[in-house]
């Protein structure tokens, strides 16, 4: 289903001005806090009125400033998970999970609440209340409240941003299973490239309440130019994978991608799967020459495309690797001592160890 | 002097039970309503209305009867327009007790509603009506169950403090025996008259008896309450 956004919206000093159209099955609205994508979302569900603009999903329009038309949240049909869960304290986890179907209309109502507790993985919760639940615990309730209440389309709302490290994982891992098997088209908020990559398809760069990016997530991804939006650190190169196989003597699983072959160790899924690779731009090394003697697993022939303009001391490199985008970055001074230059030929080198388990997730 | 209440006195008592009960609940939607816009809303003239809600508590009682009686007597403008609209008389009627109490009571019930409804986190409304709840349904799902221990030490604070009025009850509607003589006021009469003291002691055993009672069933049902709310698992 397609989601269209193209909103004008004043809170206080703050102005957002932003359009974008999601197609894809997982869209994630990537920014700062307080660039203004959290907004976005409250404006979609109708908990906010923008000044002016357009909202609609498929055929049906939400808002529009110049028709006239804003359709209240509680008829909007979208199911919005919040950053802190916001059960209802005073109800049941089944209670809590239930509260949402009551109001959808019968005819509409397509979750089925058994196949959504097996989801989720909340039979032994279902009497409890949310007081005695644990954060992961809460957050996957409030998944499946939202879910059961038969929306058009999910959002989210750094879904992870309450919980720890051990229990993110955890809840990804929910929200892949949720994406692959309900099929319904999700709009996730976070701050986090790691659990964009691992979910979205379409990426929606937003900075200083605008839209400063959008498009496929390899795409841009693999825009060297927006780095300084992506950070320096998490910044890198997407790619889709298939496990060929697994290893048990080395630990190491073989990902055959469009460009070759990769070594990467403690890969979950099985061979056959696809699996989508977030290679960071600072864990590429360049060599003219394959290199001998080397501990790096993966060595990568390619062609080197773009040199990053900008200043200071490190530089990013984009390389097409039989069709597929890898970026590196190196330092000015090696750029300069290797004398590269676009069209030139060249091996990209990948540590296996960089392609830890928060860099590989589910395709 | 401990044998039965005499058939007066069993007056003075129902009286006063019914005199309360329907004040506490006459009042409790407008005190509700007061509660929720002094917690949730922001609106020119909100602290001369929160300092007219609290008057009562500070005013002398005979105050607020008297401006009662200009008001809501039968030559009173309200008054006036009640008898000629519903035919509704409150001046020297039980009716009348009942609003005078009412407005006694309503500066506390409005008080412990407010906090109740303080504490509640306004997003839980957001993400009601994303899971398709109206206004209302809010208010009827989420508002009102998480504020009930408020709304039920409210009314009981309310009621308690009917059964003990007496400046404002007995100027608007007088102390007339089987009509407006609640207990407080058949107390009174007792000790205005010699011989007396008798029955006017045993009325004051009957008020402190019934006081508690109604301060115990409170802290029950708030317990009860809040239980409900604070959802640990029972």
């Amino acid at each position: 289903m397609r989601i269209e956004v193209d909103v004008e919206s004043r809170l206080g000093t703050f102005t957002l001005r932003a359009a974008f159209t999601a197609d894809g099955a997982t869209t994630a609205l990537f920014g700062r806090s307080g660039s203004g994508k959290s907004t976005l979302l409250n404006l979609v569900a109708g908990l906010l009125a923008p000044a002016r603009g357009r909202i609609a999903i498929g055929d049906s329009v939400l808002f529009d400033s110049e028709r006239g038309i804003d359709v209240p949240a509680h008829r909007r049909r979208i199911g919005y998970v919040f950053q802190e869960g916001r059960l209802l304290p005073h109800l049941s986890v089944q209670q809590n999970l239930v509260y949402g179907r009551f109001f959808t209309p019968r005819s509409e109502r397509y979750a089925d609440f058994g196949k959504v507790v097996t989801l989720l993985d909340l039979g032994a919760l279902l009497a409890r209340r949310p007081a005695s639940l644990s954060g992961g615990e809460k957050q996957r309730v409030a998944i499946g409240r939202a879910l059961l209440s038969s929306p058009r389309v999910l959002l989210m709302d750094e879904p992870l941003a309450s919980l720890d490290a051990g229990r993110r994982g955890e809840i990804l891992y929910y929200i892949e299973r949720l994406r692959d098997e309900v099929r319904i088209p999700i709009v996730y908020v976070s701050h986090s490239i790691e659990e964009v990559v691992r979910l979205a398809d379409t990426l929606v760069l937003v900075s200083d309440g605008a839209v400063a990016a959008a498009g496929p997530l390899r795409e841009i991804m693999g825009r060297i130019e927006l780095r300084r939006m992506i950070g320096r650190y998490e910044g890198g190169a997407v790619i889709e994978a298939t496990v060929l196989s697994h290893d048990l003597g080395s630990g190491l699983a073989r990902l055959g991608f469009s460009g070759g072959e990769l070594l990467a160790p403690d890969v979950d899924a099985l061979a056959g799967e696809a699996v989508r690779i977030r290679i960071r731009a600072r864990d590429v090394s360049i060599a003219l020459e394959k290199p001998a003697g080397i501990s790096i697993l993966n060595c990568l022939k390619g062609r080197i495309v773009e040199i990053g303009s900008e200043s200071g001391a490190s530089v990013d490199v984009r390389m097409d690797v039989a069709g597929t985008v890898l970026i590196a970055r190196i330092t000015r001074h090696s750029a300069g001592l290797l004398s590269l230059v676009p069209g030139q030929e060249a091996w990209a080198l990948v540590k296996a160890i960089s392609l830890d388990r928060h860099s590989v997730g589910f395709a | 002097m401990w044998t039965a209440l005499t058939p007066a006195e069993m007056d003075a008592l129902w009286l006063s039970l019914k005199v309360a009960s329907v004040s506490v609940l006459a009042s409790l939607p407008i005190g509700f309503a007061l509660a929720w816009l002094f917690a949730r809303k922001r609106f020119p003239g909100r602290a001369l209305l929160d300092a007219i809600v609290h008057l009562p508590l500070v005013l002398p009682p005979v105050v607020i009867g008297y401006a009662l009686l200009l008001g809501f007597g039968r030559r009173g403008p309200v008054g006036q327009w009640l008898e000629e609209t519903f035919g509704l008389v409150l001046a020297f009627r039980w009716t009348g007790a009942a609003l005078a109490c009412a407005i006694m009571g309503l500066p506390l019930m409005v008080r412990a509603i407010r906090q109740s409804l303080e504490a509640i986190d306004p997003r839980l409304d957001a993400a009601a009506s994303t899971l398709g709840a109206n206004r209302l349904w809010v208010l009827a799902t989420v508002t009102l169950p998480l504020s009930l221990p408020g709304v039920v030490t409210g009314a009981l604070l309310s009621f308690a403090r009917s059964l003990g009025e007496f400046g404002a009850t007995i100027t608007f509607v007088s102390n007339i025996p089987g009509q407006t003589q609640t207990l407080p006021l058949a107390i009174y009469s007792y000790t205005q008259v010699p011989g007396g003291d008798a029955q006017a002691l045993r009325l004051c055993v009957v008020s402190v008896l019934l006081s508690l009672a109604a301060l115990l069933v409170s802290e029950v049902l708030v317990r009860r309450a809040n239980r409900g709310v604070a959802g640990h698992a029972d």
